[in-house]
């Protein structure tokens, strides 16, 4: 879709067809199965996909059974980038060369673990060497994979296996990077922060990024209910909490330009996220209120400054 | 066909140009830096209709090449030493993933101490990895080399990638006489790839999936099964090339095994020292001769054995220590297949050339002198280390 | 079912079957199944758009949704975005 198409308003114009199919492994209730999901149905089928190693790419090709109705290949974890880029650069050679007629879609998909961490360093280097391809990563805020690991992408007081609340270090210490912010200082044309909970913009934002010719990147919140420890059923209302906290803000920036895509104007208290998540609950001690009060503190911060980036007073 | 004044990069970098590769995906380091700047000149230039990606790290140049090998493209790529290292774990998986990629490994001395010139130590750290590996002796043969090994690595009997290998500075950077075949030529010897499979939005296949302890094993038999099968493409390969360039190319070469006592056994640019010692001590009626080993994986054990199975003593010579084991790499394989023969040949161990040390033919003539002492049961050590400083 | 031996599998470990997940039927993961009352049921097709594993089907013919127990996992996404409650979990 180009930009200045018409966009998606309805369920009922995306198509019936899934390019991911049932039969998979991930979790009952899984987020980033929703994530890759969408992503395809905005895609379609003239879609190449590179994933990184992870649990979208684990729990969807156990050898036999693969998951997936489009060409996908695996190779790393921390590479999905720079594979990426040889796939690019091939199709654009060989068009050249009057060898191939296919000009499909690139997807790369990682997860937070193989994107702000292990991953940085090759998704740096394809966003500079500016090769046409979306980069999708599906964060669920931790290296959930093997086991529930923090990754530099897991906020601020989360529990997490190697950063686990004991009694004298209550959860991370670190606050989470702002991957979209990384992504911008490359000078590409279209970055975006998307929520599997907000199906239209995430679905829109995947097909305007596909019509750029250079590289792109969503970020998309993708609720996990194993690590956060949340009820399977609650993954979409997670999704939605993040964002109307402002915890987790919907905005995208289009050669440098910055827009606010949902505005929350009258924002929840982030207690009201974090009190319905187990990897959370320690922060609901007396002892650890003023984490929660740190966590606020920055949201408003950040938010005020997004809000400024966006040229809104 | 042509002479041109090359060294040792630059020959490799021609006959890229001239195999119509459509992707390189490479990062610069020493002393390969030569190849890819070369490559980058012919394809600012236009000679060369291919798309040069200038990867940020040696890990993502392989990471990228298998991408763009998947969609059915020709790659090249190229490292030494650190790079090779990095790229290790993606080593693997392009030979599991059975993709014909050819690199040059512009063989340089591993870190620490930092060393930026040539021995065996980046490739041998890295030998199990189910590439084909190929060690070349000169320029020439690293611009033959690198003409037949996609012509190897691309044989759908075979479909494996193939590392060329070429002593760093001493070969890399040293300006010889190379006969250049014509393009035509070239052309006709390599044909177009044909791809076993590939990613294509009309066949969608799933390539790199997750195996459990069900499937694993019998995956890696086929691989190791393709491995030692492709000497089958590689000798068909090499006789090719040999007649097409008049050049003759095969797993080893030798020199004086008719009636050699004392033989060295050696890989790379001490080839040609040993040699050229070789033939002075013959003169004088010493009798020595040398046993060149330029296919490494597969190991061509047949040929070896048939070559070294009349001599009283080995001196095999290592650019490349093993540390901890009971010899060098290149030792450790030629005892295996003494052993497997049956036959119990005295044999010494030497290491030389560490970080770039240079090799003389006063350096080899006490090789072959230590080789003597062997066969006379003067020699109690398994393993010398020839040259270094005490 | 026996598995194959080296010899016969493909090269390089590729799945050339494309989709060949569905042959594994995850319906046997669930303690809860989703239940869905016809007459409530508006064809939002939110359920459809947020079920991680595919496993409501759509119908456009006939404005009507339907179940694959053949894989639902009963995450009970569907039945919690359900804007007019018409999905309820049942215990297996």
């Amino acid at each position: 879709m180009a930009r200045g198409e018409r966009i998606t308003v309805t369920l009922r114009e995306l198509p019936i067809e899934d390019y991911i199919v049932s039969g998979h492994r991930m979790c009952a209730g899984c987020g980033s199965a929703i994530a890759a999901r969408m992503a395809l149905k905005a895609a379609g089928p003239n879609t190449i996909v590179v994933n990184a190693t992870g649990c979208l790419e684990v729990a969807t090709t156990i050898y036999p059974y693969t998951s997936w109705r489009i060409p996908w290949i695996h190779v790393a974890f921390e590479n999905a980038a720079a594979v990426a880029s040889g796939i690019e650069a091939a199709i654009r050679v060989l068009t050249r060369k009057n060898l191939m007629k296919q000009k499909p879609n690139i997807i790369a998909f990682g997860g937070d673990g193989g994107t702000f961490d292990i991953g940085i360093q090759a998704l740096s280097g394809a966003l500079e060497r500016g090769h046409r391809f979306l980069y999708i990563c599906y964060d669920n805020e931790a290296y959930m994979n093997t086991g529930i690991q923090r990754s530099g992408a897991t906020p601020l007081g989360a529990a997490t296996t190697t950063s686990p609340s004991g009694r004298v270090i209550p959860g991370k210490k670190e606050w989470k990077k702002d991957l979209i912010g990384i992504a911008v200082a490359h000078n590409i044309p279209y970055a975006a922060t998307a929520c599997i909970s907000y199906w239209g913009d995430y679905i829109n934002k995947v097909k305007k990024a596909l019509s750029f010719n250079g590289p792109t990147v969503i970020h998309v919140l993708s609720p996990c209910q194993l690590g956060w420890r949340f009820d399977p059923s609650e993954t979409i209302k997670l999704g939605r909490l993040a964002v109307q906290t402002r915890i987790f803000p919907i905005y995208e920036v289009e050669y440098g330009k910055y827009k606010l895509n949902i505005n929350v104007t009258k924002p929840l208290p982030v207690i009201e996220y974090i009190r319905i998540q187990g990897r959370f609950r320690h922060l609901l001690e007396p002892q650890n209120s003023h984490i929660i009060e740190d966590i606020q503190k920055n949201i408003n911060l950040q938010w005020n400054r997004l809000l400024k980036l966006c040229s809104i007073e | 066909m042509r002479i041109i004044g090359l060294t040792g990069d630059e020959a490799v970098a021609y006959a890229v140009k001239q195999c119509d590769v459509d992707v390189i995906a490479a990062y610069p380091i020493t002393p390969q830096t030569i190849i890819v700047e070369r490559i980058s000149d012919f394809v600012a230039n236009g000679e060369i209709d291919a798309e040069y990606v200038c990867v940020e790290s040696e890990h993502s140049a392989l990471s990228a090449c298998i991408g763009a090998s998947v969609m059915g493209a020709r790659v090249f790529t190229a490292t030494a030493s650190q790079g090779l290292a990095l790229m290790h774990e993606i080593l693997y998986i392009a030979s599991s993933l059975r993709l014909p990629i050819v690199m040059a490994v512009v063989n340089r001395a591993l870190s620490a101490p930092i060393n930026i010139h040539g021995d065996h130590s980046d490739m041998m750290g890295s030998r199990d990895c189910g590439w084909i590996q190929i060690y070349t002796e000169n320029a020439q043969e690293a611009y033959d080399t690198t003409i037949q090994a996609f012509k190897i690595a691309e044989d759908p009997n075979a479909s494996l990638p193939v590392t060329v290998n070429l002593d760093g500075f001493i070969i890399s950077h040293s300006m010889e006489r190379v006969e250049i075949l014509n393009d035509e030529d070239v052309k006709r010897f390599l044909p177009p790839r044909k791809p076993l499979y590939r990613l294509d939005v009309e066949n969608p296949i799933t390539i790199g999936s997750l195996c459990f302890t069900d499937y694993y094993f019998e995956f890696k038999r086929q691989q190791a099964e393709a491995v030692e099968e492709s000497y089958k493409t590689i000798m068909s390969v090499m006789n090719e090339y040999s007649k097409a360039s008049g050049r003759s190319y095969k797993f080893i070469d030798t020199y004086g095994i008719e009636d050699a006592e004392v033989l060295i056994v050696c890989m790379g640019s001490t080839c040609g020292t040993a040699r050229f010692t070789a033939k002075r001590l013959r003169e004088r009626g010493e009798k020595v001769g040398i046993v060149k080993v330029s296919l490494y994986r597969p190991f061509p054990s047949k040929e070896i054995i048939e070559a070294i199975k009349n001599a009283e003593a080995l001196v095999v010579m290592d650019r490349a220590v093993s540390f901890g084991a009971p010899s060098g790499p290149l030792c450790s394989d030629i005892k295996n297949t003494l052993y497997d023969a049956g036959l119990r040949i005295k044999i010494l161990n030497i290491i030389y050339g560490l970080g770039g040390r240079d090799v003389s033919q006063s350096d080899v003539e006490q090789a072959f002198k230590l080789g003597f002492k062997l066969k006379s049961g003067d020699v109690k050590d398994k393993v010398l280390w020839l040259g270094v400083r005490e | 079912m026996s598995k194959t031996g080296w010899r016969s599998l493909p090269v390089a470990g590729i799945i050339p079957k494309a989709g060949s997940s569905l042959e594994y039927k995850t319906g046997t993961w669930r303690a809860f199944k989703p239940v869905v009352d016809e007459s409530k049921c508006t064809f939002c097709l939110l359920c459809w758009i947020y079920c991680p594993d595919g496993a409501v089907k759509r119908f456009d013919s006939n404005r009507k949704i339907s179940i694959d127990y053949d894989y639902c996992k009963g995450c009970g996404i569907c039945a919690s975005e359900c804007p007019v409650k018409a999905i309820s979990m049942v215990e297996e």
